[in-house]
C-alpha cells in the first residue's frame, strides 16, 4: 500500500502486549514491509474472550464497546491472532447505539496471515528462513476463520500461512501425523480441566518432535504458549516463534 | 464426580488413555477416507441437515402423519410423555403377553430411559444382543460410546470377563473364538424371548414404517423369532418421505463407522399374521429442547457418534467422564437440557475447537451451543467467586489505565517473585507447564518509547 493507502490499526490482544512484545513488534515492522500505514491505537485492552468463553459474555458488553470505540476509526483493523479476531467477528455482544459501527467491524478486522494474503493480495514473499519448520493450526483459526482447510470436510486442500511460509527459501516445511488437532489450549479450559490440557499439549508436541521440526510455529500465540510451557518444563530443545515473527525475519 | 475429576482420573492410565485415544482416531480416520470417496460429501451434509431442519419444524404435523400411516400399516403406536411413561407402556405389553424374558437390540434411547433396572425390578429378564452391549451389560456398565458401547475395555479384558461369564478358555483373545461364544449365548437367548425391542434409526411420516441400522443384524435376529416386536423412538427420528433414506443411510455410517453402510438396514412396515409391532413415541425432554432456539438443533443428531470420535477431549477422558447417556460434545449440548445442574460442567469439556461441528453429518454446531450453554450455566450457577472475578476483569479491559497497572504489577510481580510463589498449587497454569519470561516490558511501552 502507497500513499492515500488505508490506514490499519494493529489489535495487539492483551496477553502478546504483555507477554509476547517481541510478537507485536514483528507484526508491525512486517506490515510496514509490506508498504502499509500502520498505528496502534492507544488505550486498547482486551477482547473480553476469556469472560466470554468462560460463560460470562454478558459480561464483556463494556470490553466490546470500549474495542469498538478504540477501532472505529481505521479502514482495517489486523491482529496477530486468529482466536481473538474470530471472538470480535462472531462473539461480541451486541452493543446498542453502535449497531452501524459493530459490523463494520466485523467486516474490516482480519487476522494477519489472511489480511497479507486476501487485503493484500500477497501470495509469495522474497525471503530466507533456512530452518524446518513446523505449523500449529490454531482451531480458531482453522475452522473459525477457515485460515487452512480442515481434515474433517470434503474440500480441496489449502492453507494461507503455508503459501507464505513455503516461499522462503531454505524453509522446510515439516509434515505432521495429526495435521490440525486441537493443542488443548482452550482459553480456562487450560486450568478448568487442566490434566486433559496437559495431555493434549503433549502429544501434540510429540507429533512434532517425532517429525523432527527445529521450530514450532503458528497464527496463536495462546497456543503456542501452551506448547512452550510444557516443552520447557520438559526441558526440550525446541523454538518457537509466531508467523510473523518468522516472516519478519525472513524480509530483513 | 465432575468432568474434570473423570478425565484426570482417565489420565492416569496414561498407557490405556493413549490406547483408547489412538483407537478412536483410527475410526475418525476411516470416516475421513471414506467421506473422501465422496464428491457430493459436503452437498449430502447440507441436504440432511435441510431435511431435518424441515423436520423440526414441522415436527407436530410429520408425527401426525407417521402415526396415521403406522395405524394403517396395523402398528399399534403409543405416546410417552417421559422416561416414566415410556417403561410403563413397555412393562405393560409385557405384561400383556406374559413375558419374563426380552431381548434388546441396540437403543441409547432405552439406555437414556433407564428402561433395563426399570424391567429387572420387575422381575424381568432384559438381555442386550449387540455383542459390545452384551459386554458392558455382563460388567453392569452403561456403554461408553454411543456406536461403539464397549470401546472403552481391550480384548484380554473381554477375554477375561467371557471366561468368567461364558466358560471360554482363559487367556484366548481371538476375536473369532470369543464372537463365537457370544453368538452361541446370544442364541439361546433369542430363542427364549417372546418379546423383541428395538430403537428406531429413523420413522418415515409418508409410509408409516421405520428403519433399525444394525451391523450384527441382532435387531432382525430378535425380532423375527419374537411374537411381539416393541420399537421405541424418541420423536425427533422422523424423516417425511422413504427417500430421505438416500441422504441419511449414506451418511450414518461413513460417520459413524466409516463403513460405506451398515450391514442391516431393516425396514418395519406391517407386523406378520398373528404378530404385533409396537411403536413408542418417547418426547422425555425433546420438546422442551425444541422451545429453545439457540439449542433446537441438537435434535437434528443421528447418533453417528462422529464427534465423539474426532473429539480430543472424549478420546482422552473415555464416555464415562461424561456421566451422561449420550457422551461426548453431542451429548454435552442436550445433556444440560435434561438436568443443567448436574450436567453443568460438560459445555466446559471442550476446547471450543469445533472439530465436532466439522464432522457432524447433519451439521449441528456443536461447538457453538457449547458456547451458549456456557452462558447459561454461569447464569443459574452464581458462582460467587468466579463470578466476581470476571466482572473484575471486565472493568479491568474496559479501562486502559486500570489494565495498563494490572499488566505492570503482573509483569513486574513474574519477574521479582520466587518461583515457590509463582508455581504455587493454587497457580494451576504452573503445574505441568512453565510461563512465559516475562518480559521487561509490554508492546505498548515500546510502542510509546519506540513510534511515538
Amino acid at each position: 500500500m502507497k500513499a492515500n493507502s488505508p490506514s490499519v490499526a494493529l489489535f495487539i490482544p492483551c496477553y502478546v502486549d504483555q507477554f509476547y512484545p517481541q510478537v507485536g513488534i514483528a507484526t508491525l515492522e512486517l506490515l510496514e514491509k509490506l508498504g502499509c500505514t500502520v498505528s496502534y491505537p492507544s488505550g486498547q485492552t482486551c477482547c473480553g474472550q476469556p469472560l466470554a468463553n468462560a460463560g460470562y459474555a454478558r459480561e464483556t458488553v463494556g470490553t466490546a464497546r470500549h474495542f469498538i470505540e478504540t477501532f472505529n476509526d481505521y479502514d482495517y483493523v489486523v491482529c496477530p491472532s486468529g482466536s481473538c479476531t474470530l471472538h470480535v467477528k462472531e462473539h461480541f455482544p451486541a452493543i446498542a447505539g453502535l449497531e452501524k459501527e459493530q459490523e463494520a467491524l466485523e467486516h474490516k478486522i482480519y487476522e494477519l496471515v489472511e489480511f497479507i494474503t486476501d487485503v493484500l493480495k500477497i501470495e509469495r514473499l522474497e525471503g530466507k528462513f533456512p530452518h524446518r519448520v513446523s505449523f500449529h493450526s490454531s482451531c480458531h483459526g482453522q475452522r473459525g476463520l477457515h485460515l487452512s482447510s480442515g481434515s474433517e470436510l470434503n474440500q480441496p486442500p489449502y492453507n494461507k500461512a503455508r503459501k507464505l511460509l513455503e516461499n522462503l527459501a531454505g524453509l522446510e516445511w515439516v509434515e505432521l501425523s495429526r495435521t490440525d488437532e486441537c493443542c488443548g489450549f482452550g482459553g480456562t479450559f487450560a486450568v478448568t480441566e487442566e490434566a486433559l490440557s496437559i495431555q493434549m499439549g503433549k502429544d501434540r508436541l510429540a507429533d512434532h518432535l517425532s517429525h523432527k521440526t527445529e521450530i514450532i510455529t503458528g497464527g496463536d500465540m495462546s497456543c503456542i504458549m501452551h506448547l512452550q510451557g510444557i516443552a520447557t518444563r520438559s526441558k526440550q530443545e525446541l523454538k518457537f516463534l509466531h508467523l510473523a515473527e518468522i516472516l519478519n525475519q525472513a524480509l530483513s | 464426580m465432575t468432568h474434570p475429576e473423570n478425565a484426570a482420573e482417565f489420565l492416569k492410565d496414561s498407557q490405556k488413555a493413549k490406547w483408547h485415544d489412538e483407537t478412536l482416531w483410527f475410526v475418525r480416520d476411516k470416516r475421513d477416507k471414506v467421506s473422501k470417496g465422496i464428491p457430493e460429501w459436503e452437498q449430502l451434509r447440507d441436504l440432511a441437515s435441510g431435511i431435518k431442519d424441515n423436520v423440526l419444524a414441522n415436527l407436530a404435523s410429520y408425527l401426525e402423519e407417521f402415526e396415521r400411516n403406522a395405524t394403517k400399516n396395523g402398528i399399534i403406536v403409543h405416546w410417552a410423555a417421559d422416561s416414566e411413561e415410556h417403561n410403563r407402556l413397555v412393562l405393560e405389553i409385557l405384561q400383556q403377553q406374559n413375558c419374563t424374558a426380552v431381548v434388546k437390540s441396540k437403543s441409547i434411547l432405552t439406555e437414556e430411559c433407564h428402561l433395563n433396572p426399570y424391567l429387572e425390578k420387575q422381575g424381568i429378564e432384559v438381555v442386550d444382543t449387540d455383542l459390545g452391549e452384551r459386554i458392558v451389560q455382563f460388567l453392569n456398565q452403561p456403554p461408553s460410546h454411543i456406536v461403539l458401547p464397549a470401546i472403552h475395555l481391550k480384548k484380554s479384558e473381554i477375554s477375561e470377563l467371557f471366561h468368567e461369564k461364558l466358560h471360554t478358555e482363559k487367556g484366548n483373545e481371538d476375536p473369532v473364538y470369543l464372537t463365537q461364544a457370544a453368538r452361541v449365548h446370544l442364541r439361546e437367548k433369542f430363542f427364549g424371548a417372546k418379546v423383541a425391542i428395538t430403537g428406531v434409526n429413523f420413522g418415515i411420516a409418508e409410509t408409516g414404517e421405520f428403519v433399525v441400522c444394525t451391523n450384527e443384524g441382532n435387531a432382525d435376529m430378535g425380532v423375527h423369532l419374537a411374537d411381539v416386536h416393541i420399537a421405541c423412538m424418541g420423536i425427533e427420528k422422523i424423516l417425511p418421505r422413504r427417500k430421505d433414506l438416500a441422504v441419511f443411510l449414506r451418511l450414518l455410517a461413513r460417520s459413524a463407522t466409516g463403513q460405506p453402510i451398515t450391514n442391516y438396514n431393516s425396514h418395519f412396515r406391517s407386523p406378520s399374521p398373528g404378530k404385533e409391532i409396537h411403536i413408542i413415541l418417547v418426547d422425555n425432554g425433546r420438546t422442551a429442547q425444541l422451545a429453545r432456539e439457540k439449542f433446537r438443533s441438537s435434535l437434528k443428531c443421528i447418533r453417528c457418534g462422529a464427534c465423539m470420535n474426532t473429539c480430543p477431549i472424549y478420546r482422552r477422558s473415555g464416555g464415562f467422564s461424561y456421566n451422561s447417556t449420550v457422551p461426548g460434545p453431542i451429548g454435552s449440548i442436550l445433556s444440560p437440557g435434561l438436568d443443567l445442574k448436574k450436567h453443568s460442567s460438560l459445555p466446559f469439556a471442550s476446547t471450543l475447537c469445533g472439530s465436532c461441528t466439522d464432522v457432524c453429518p447433519v451439521k449441528i454446531n456443536i461447538h457453538e451451543q457449547l458456547y451458549e450453554w456456557r452462558q447459561e450455566v454461569t447464569k443459574t450457577q452464581g458462582e460467587f467467586a468466579k463470578g466476581l472475578s470476571m466482572k473484575l476483569a471486565n472493568g479491568i479491559f474496559k479501562s486502559p489505565l486500570a489494565y495498563k497497572i494490572s499488566g505492570n504489577l503482573m509483569r513486574t510481580a513474574l519477574k521479582s517473585l520466587p518461583n515457590s510463589l509463582i508455581y504455587h498449587p493454587l497457580n494451576i497454569w504452573g503445574k505441568n507447564r512453565n510461563l512465559p519470561d516475562a518480559p521487561k516490558e509490554s508492546f505498548q511501552q515500546w510502542y510509546r518509547k519506540n513510534r511515538s
